[in-house]
């Protein structure tokens, strides 16, 4: 058997999970980790500018592969900085493995330099946790923390290691555990097949059905198994801003993202529906509106991997713990089963109108996916035209990030996703410094992608130093900035419940001059402020010429744009503001 | 309405801790909570009360199960069970008040387990409920200081909480 240091084991272990990259910044408790790094080859450690980069780099890596991401930081502040990358991957439910260094144990407790609670602090913001008491345990906990973070329901896993267990001189016996047995810990791996039942039962009966699929689909490997059950029973479908992409967004089906800033169709459809099959979704706040007028003619079925996301929100008439993936399958079946034999077991009729009727609530007020030739020089640019020509510039291949805003909202209206892991954003934290980093971490996953980080000049700015890491390791990742040159979204709020006043949301006397900035790290700048300019650059960014550079495109866009639609607080799912006049 | 919840888990450092955090995050209530290992040392049992309705005790049973380190949790309420509690009360006993204090232990069952020239100290055990009629029963101008163990629980019958 192999005798390796504890540092040594700790890598040794990811290499045999499986692991070639991870992210990270080294300090003091971690250097018999970085030694470790520093003799192998087949783990690359990429270094970062900050430790939340760090996380949202990983956390990329995951959501872009459905591989685990790994992020190394050292104790104290590296611990801190890492949490909103924790907190982010955890709201999102994103398999992720954080290892951070601690002070050795002898010192543990004594308010040492660079000590922090790293296992207390994290706690509310991780699925699970480990410290490391001996290092003998590395091998078994690394396993551990692997299968936790991937299993189930995903989450971020911390593994906190005291620099005494990495000691380069103590060596014990190597061997990485083939097999692990959990007393306390065994997730669905399939749904109870009387609940499938009984939902096929229900979905039979429907009239005016809607498909409400979420991020767990993603997660669950089920898009092709949805598509193919959404296709068969010929029902429209929504996403959420999780789920885009977990169906072809280019579907006739498909309705768009329902919830907040939702398409008028989608959130019509499901107030005015009667069964709702919820497929890894959370009934979210930001979908439901509230909770108490939702969808009142709607029968729910919920299948979540997650007993405690079902009836948490909204009571489910027939909740379904399990996978997406097996459960889905066995409802396809089930289904076929029954309508091979009687057809008109399925209402198409009913079906139909209901088709038509959504038709018509597209056909009112559905969104202008038209507004690349509605723009003129001289007039400002819409942000929402920016993302448009994005789409049509990259054939709606890009993977795209995004920050959280007005920016992100425009991406998700108007970018349409045909494939799942295509579109990533922090939806449930909503953290502002995602884009960039994470993009960085998908462009690690998938070298020769096209990868477009939608942002905006708020957001962009709180982890703008990686632009130093993307010199570095040559990431040539493409930055749109929709530059409205303030925080557009609390802007918005402001103008619309507080009278218009802009508390602490514009900064356009201060902003940097992108172009200037992103050259001075070697990489490229194009600003547009006409029209006419828009696409010629748009085009220029995804050129073959640039295809090695880091681009970012900073575009000057209307500072007055509102997202619309808009949920009407308190109301329902129906209760939505169209533009700054008009209301559903 | 009020619960007592019974959770099996891993007698690991930071596994009461998780408990504990679940409740302040989900901003879920605890009257009480009691824990201590089992015949297994490797596992330990932990009893808590908590006030809910079915939607509230329902996530709380369900936020539980999935921490990682839990192996298994009851709502022991749902059924048949016994609760008991342990309180050490220190009392006031000069005088009078001396056979007085003695008899409403006598009358609660309660034992009288340490003695000075002016207090006693008394042991009860029960219901929370009967632990509560002690309190009110001796007053509480003579109480000096209570001390409870908060309540542990196990169903009625042949039903157990185990592996």
């Amino acid at each position: 058997m192999e005798r390796l240091s504890g540092g040594d084991m700790l890598i040794r272990a990811l290499q045999d999970e499986g692991v070639d990259c991870i992210f990270g910044y080294p300090g003091g408790a971690a250097l018999h980790i970085y030694d470790a790094i520093f003799r192998q080859q087949r783990v690359q450690h990429i270094l970062v500018r900050h430790e939340q980069a760090a996380t949202h780099m990983a956390d990329g890596y995951a959501r872009a592969t459905g591989r685990p991401g790994v992020a190394l930081v050292t104790s104290g502040p590296g611990a801190t900085n890492a949490i909103t990358g924790l907190a982010t991957a955890f709201m999102d439910s994103i398999p992720m493995v954080v290892i951070s260094g601690q002070v050795s144990n002898a010192l543990i407790g004594t308010d040492s330099f660079q000590e922090t609670d790293m296992i207390g602090i994290s706690r509310p913001v991780v699925k699970h946790s480990f410290m490391i008491k001996h290092a003998s345990e590395i091998p078994e906990v690394v396993k551990k923390a692997f299968f936790i973070a991937t299993s189930g329901r995903p989450g971020p896993v911390v593994i906190d290691v005291p620099k005494d267990t990495t000691d380069p001189g103590e060596l014990f016996d190597y061997s990485y555990p083939e097999t692990l047995k959990m007393r306390s810990y065994s997730p669905a791996t399939r749904g109870h097949s009387g609940q499938i039942r009984k939902a096929v039962d229900l979905l039979l009966t429907a009239k005016r059905p809607v498909i409400y699929a979420g991020g767990g689909v993603i997660q669950g490997e089920a898009s092709a198994i949805l598509t193919e059950l959404t296709r068969y029973l010929g029902f429209p479908i929504t996403n959420t801003l999780m789920g885009l992409g977990c169906y072809p967004a280019t579907d006739p089906l498909f309705l768009g993202m329902l919830g907040m800033h939702g398409t008028y169709e989608a959130n019509m459809a499901m107030h005015h529906s009667d069964i709702i099959l919820a497929v890894g979704a959370r009934f979210d706040d930001r979908v439901t509106n509230d909770p108490e007028k939702f969808c009142p003619g709607a029968k729910v079925i919920h299948i979540d991997v997650d007993p405690a996301s079902i009836s948490k929100i909204i009571a489910a008439e027939v909740p379904i713990v399990g996978p997406a993936q097996p459960v889905l399958t066995d409802m396809l079946a089930l289904l076929q089963e029954r309508i091979e034999v009687a057809p008109s077991l399925l209402d198409r009729e009913a079906h139909g109108h209901w088709l038509e009727q959504i038709a018509g609530w597209r056909g009112q007020h559905g969104l202008d996916h038209g507004l690349l030739k509605q723009g003129s020089d001289g007039v400002k640019i819409r942000p929402q035209a920016v993302v448009q020509c994005l789409y049509q510039v990259t054939g709606g291949e890009a993977f795209v990030t995004s920050d959280v805003g007005q920016h992100q909202m425009f991406a998700a209206q108007y970018y349409h996703f045909d494939r799942p892991r295509r579109w990533i954003n922090s939806g449930g934290l909503g953290t502002m410094g995602f884009g960039l980093p994470s993009a960085m971490g998908v462009k690690f996953a998938y070298p020769d992608a096209v990868v477009a980080c939608v942002t905006g000049e708020g957001s962009i700015q709180m982890n703008i130093q990686e632009l130093s890491t993307c010199t570095q390791y040559g990431l040539p990742v493409k930055i749109i900035n929709l530059n409205n040159q303030a925080l557009g979204m609390v802007k918005q709020w402001q103008d619309m419940q507080y009278g218009g006043r802009h508390s602490s949301s514009t900064y356009q006397d201060s902003l940097p001059d992108f172009v200037r900035l992103v050259e001075s790290y070697g990489h490229v700048g194009i600003r547009v402020t006409e029209f006419s300019d828009l696409e010629p650059a748009m085009r220029e960014v995804f050129s073959a010429k640039l295809r090695d550079r880091l681009v970012f495109l900073d575009v000057s866009v209307d500072p007055d744009e509102h997202v619309y639609p808009m949920a009407i607080k308190g109301g329902s799912m129906g209760d939505m503001l169209l533009s700054r006049t008009e209301q559903s | 309405m009020r619960r007592i919840i019974a959770v099996l888990l891993e007698n690991e450092a930071g596994a009461l801790s998780r408990v504990v955090g679940l409740f302040a995050q989900r901003n879920y209530n605890i009257e009480t909570l009691t824990v201590a290992p089992t015949e297994d040392p490797t596992l330990s049992r932990l009893t808590l009360t908590t006030i809910g309705d079915d939607r509230k005790i329902e996530q709380i049973t369900k936020h539980l199960n999935k921490l990682i380190e839990v192996i298994r949790v009851v709502d022991l309420t749902e059924g048949e069970h016994i609760e008991r509690e342990l309180m050490l009360v220190k009392v006031k006993a000069v005088g009078a008040q001396r056979a007085e204090v003695k008899r409403t232990a006598d009358i609660f069952r309660a034992q009288v387990v340490d003695v000075t020239g002016a207090t006693y100290t008394v042991q009860v055990t029960g219901t929370s409920g009967k632990l509560d009629a002690f309190v009110h029963a001796i007053g509480e101008l003579s109480i000096l200081e209570v001390v409870r163990s908060g309540v542990s629980g196990l169903s009625r019958g042949e039903k157990v909480v185990s592996l």
